[in-house]
C-alpha cells in the first residue's frame, strides 16, 4: 500500500522536507537507525498501515463475506420502511407489479394489440414485464446505492460493496413478492404447473448475479457522476422497450427474414435472456408457440450463463477498484 | 493540476517543525501532512436555469459546478498507546473531519494516516432507520458496525438495559421516540463495540443527568479496552476530566499540540478575545 505519488511533493524541496532535520533532533539517543526518519517510515517501521488504504482483493472479498448479515437486515429494514407510512402497508409490494402489469396489457393487449398471435398474452407480459422490472430497478436503485448513503459511509467501516449489494438483494426480496403474483396470474389463465418451473431458479439466480454485477457498475458511475441518476430512467425504458417485454422475438423471425442479424441481437441482450427463459419456464403454451415456430432456444442458456459471469465479476473488480474514494465529496 | 496548486500554497511551514518522534513508545496513529479536499457539486455561483447549465456543458464537459473546500491543511502528529487526546477548535475549524481521516472515513488529498488497528467512530446514527422498531435498529446498528450475528444476539439485552429504555418502547419504531430516548439507544447500540481506536465526536452530550454520568462510566470503560482515544468536544471541562494531551486545530490548521492545561489555556485566551 505505499503510495509513490504522496513522496513526491517533499523530495520537490517543499516545506516538509526543510522541516525534516528538526523533527529528528528529539530522539538523538533513539535506537540509530530511527533518527532522520519521515513519519511515514516511522509508521512503516512499527507496522503501521494506512487507514484510508484499500485492502487487497481478497481480503475485502472476506470483508464483504463477513457483512452478508448486514447486507440481509439492511435490505431488509428497507422494505420495511419503505412501506410503513402507506396505509395498505406491505401490500404496495405486491400492488405496484400488479398496477405495472395492468397498465401493459391495456396499452400493448387492448389499445395496440401486439399480441400478434401470441398464446396467453396476459401471462406473457407479466412474466415479461415482473422480471425484467428486477433488473430495472436493481439497475435504478444501485446507481443511488452510494450517493444516498453518504452519511453512512462516512460514520463507518464496511466494504462499500455491501450497498449495492443490499439494494439489489432489496429487489430480490421484492421479487419475489412479484412472483407469488406472478404464479397465481399464470395458474388462473389456464397455464399448467410443470417440472418445468423448477427452471426459474437458475434463471433468477444469474439473473441475480447479471443485476449486482450491472448496479455495482452504476453505482461506481452515480458515486462520482450524480447525472447519472437523471439519465437512467431514459436509458432503462429504451433498454425494456428492445428487450422483447411486449412482443415475441422470436415471432419477429418472420418479420426479419431478409435481416437475420436483427433478431439475433435482440437475442443477445440480456434484459432479453432472462425474461425469455422464465417464460419458457413458466408458460407452457408459449413453449410449444416457440417450437412451433422452429426457433432454437438453447443458446439463450449460455447467454445467460456469459452475462451473469461478465457483468458479476466485471462489476465487482471496477466496483472494488474505486473503494477508497466513495464517500468524498 | 489544480490539485498541486493547492497544496503549494497552503503546507504551512511552522506546524511541521513541532513534530519529535519518541521512537521509545508504542505509536498507534501517526498522522503525516494530511491534507484533506472536500469536493463539492451544484454550490456554484450562477447554479441557476437550465439554458446556463445546457451552455456549460456545450462548453466543456467538465463538471464546472464543482467546489473544493480545503478542511484539513497539512496536519502532522503522532499518538502513542494510551493517549487520550482531546480536539478542539471553533466551529468549522476541521476537527470532525480530522477524526473521519483518522478513521479512514474520508480519503486524504494528500499526505497520509497510519493506524495500528482499525480506528472507528464512536456513532452509528446513519445506519438507524427511524421508521423501523428500536428491536430492528438494534440488530442493524450492531451488523453495521461489524459485529457478528452471534455478537449482536450477545450483545442485544445489554444494549436494551443500558439504554433504559421500557420494553413497550423496544417494539415501537424509533419515530415515536423522544429525542432524548433516540440519543440514548444510539449511544447504548454505538458502545457495544470495543474499538481498537476509538473516535468520540460529541457524544457525550446527550440525554438526561443521569444518562450523561452513565455515558461517561461507559466511555471510560471503552478507553480502558482501546488502544487510544480521540475526544471532539465543545465542552472544555470533558476534555480535560478525559484527555493527557490536546490537539488545537484552527482552519485546517494546527495551532498547538501540548498538555491540556497549556493548549485549552491558550484556547480559551484566544475565543475570549
Amino acid at each position: 500500500m505505499s503510495h509513490p505519488e504522496r513522496l513526491s511533493p517533499a523530495g520537490g524541496g517543499s516545506a516538509s522536507t526543510a522541516s525534516k532535520p528538526p523533527r529528528s533532533n528529539g530522539n538523538g539517543d533513539g535506537q540509530s537507525g530511527q533518527s532522520g526518519l519521515s513519519l511515514a517510515e516511522f509508521a512503516k517501521a512499527r507496522g503501521l498501515s494506512q487507514s484510508a488504504a484499500r485492502p487487497p482483493l481478497r481480503q475485502y472479498i472476506s470483508q464483504l463475506w463477513q457483512r452478508r448479515h448486514f447486507v440481509w437486515t439492511f435490505a431488509s429494514s428497507k422494505s420495511i420502511s419503505l412501506y410503513t407510512t402507506a396505509r395498505l402497508g406491505q401490500l404496495w409490494q405486491v400492488l405496484t407489479p400488479l398496477l405495472n402489469a395492468g397498465v401493459y396489457y391495456l396499452i400493448f393487449g387492448v389499445l395496440l394489440k401486439t399480441s400478434r398471435g401470441i398464446p396467453d398474452f396476459i401471462p406473457f407480459l407479466v412474466t415479461g414485464v415482473f422480471v425484467f422490472t428486477f433488473t430495472q430497478r436493481s439497475v435504478n436503485t444501485g446507481a443511488k446505492s452510494v450517493g444516498d448513503n453518504l452519511s453512512l459511509i462516512r460514520a463507518l467501516h464496511f466494504p462499500r460493496a455491501s450497498l449495492p449489494f443490499a439494494y439489489v438483494i432489496l429487489e430480490l426480496q421484492q421479487l419475489m413478492m412479484s412472483l407469488v403474483v406472478l404464479f397465481v396470474i399464470v395458474l388462473a389463465m389456464g397455464e399448467p404447473l410443470t417440472v418445468d418451473w423448477l427452471l426459474l431458479i437458475p434463471v433468477i439466480l444469474l439473473q441475480l448475479a447479471f443485476n449486482i454485477g450491472i448496479s455495482l457498475v452504476v453505482a461506481r458511475l452515480g458515486a462520482f457522476a450524480r447525472d447519472i441518476t437523471q439519465l437512467l430512467p431514459f436509458v432503462l425504458r429504451t433498454w425494456f422497450y428492445f428487450s422483447g417485454i411486449i412482443f415475441s422475438v422470436a415471432h419477429l423471425e418472420n418479420s426479419f427474414k431478409n435481416h437475420p442479424w436483427v433478431v439475433k441481437v435482440l437475442e443477445v441482450n440480456p434484459g432479453y435472456v432472462y425474461v425469455e427463459l422464465s417464460r419458457h419456464a413458466l408458460l407452457a403454451k408459449y413453449r410449444n408457440y416457440v417450437e412451433g415456430l422452429h426457433h432454437p432456444t438453447g443458446h439463450l442458456w449460455w447467454y445467460a450463463l456469459f452475462w451473469a459471469v461478465l457483468m458479476f465479476v466485471g462489476g465487482f473488480l471496477y466496483f472494488y477498484r474505486a473503494e477508497e474514494r466513495y464517500g468524498r465529496g | 493540476m489544480v490539485d498541486g496548486k493547492e497544496k503549494t500554497e497552503s503546507v504551512p511551514v511552522e506546524d511541521a517543525t513541532e513534530i519529535a518522534i519518541d521512537p521509545t513508545s508504542d505509536p498507534i496513529v501517526v498522522v503525516d501532512d494530511l491534507h484533506i479536499v472536500y469536493r463539492i457539486f451544484g454550490g456554484g455561483g450562477d447554479k441557476g436555469s437550465a439554458a446556463t447549465a445546457l451552455m456549460r456543458m456545450l462548453r466543456r464537459q467538465n463538471r464546472p459546478q464543482m467546489k473544493e473546500v480545503h478542511a484539513i491543511k497539512g496536519i502532522s502528529f503522532v499518538v502513542y498507546r494510551g493517549d487520550a487526546v482531546g480536539i478542539i477548535g471553533s466551529n468549522g475549524s476541521g476537527k470532525s473531519t480530522l477524526l473521519r481521516a483518522i478513521a479512514g472515513l474520508l480519503p486524504p488529498e494528500h499526505g497520509a494516516v497510519y493506524t495500528d488497528g482499525q480506528p472507528s467512530l464512536l456513532g452509528v446514527n446513519a445506519a438507524l432507520m427511524k421508521d423501523l422498531t428500536g428491536e430492528r435498529n438494534i440488530v442493524l446498528g450492531c451488523l453495521a458496525q461489524g459485529l457478528s450475528l452471534e455478537e449482536t444476539r450477545a450483545k442485544y439485552q445489554e444494549i436494551v438495559d443500558f439504554s433504559g429504555l421500557k420494553p413497550e418502547f423496544i417494539q415501537l419504531p424509533m419515530r415515536a421516540y423522544s429525542s432524548g430516548m433516540g440519543a440514548r439507544l444510539r449511544f447504548a447500540i454505538a458502545a457495544a463495540k470495543t474499538h481498537d481506536v476509538l473516535l468520540v465526536d460529541e457524544a457525550l452530550a446527550t440525554g438526561d443527568a443521569r444518562f450523561k454520568r452513565k455515558s461517561k462510566a461507559k466511555i471510560d470503560e471503552l478507553r480502558q479496552d482501546a488502544g487510544a482515544v480521540f475526544l471532539v468536544a465543545h465542552a472544555l471541562e470533558v476534555i480535560q476530566e478525559t484527555c493527557n494531551r490536546v490537539i488545537w486545530i484552527e482552519e485546517g490548521v494546527m495551532r498547538m499540540d501540548g498538555d491540556p492545561e497549556t493548549v485549552i489555556e491558550a484556547y480559551t485566551e484566544a475565543t475570549e478575545k
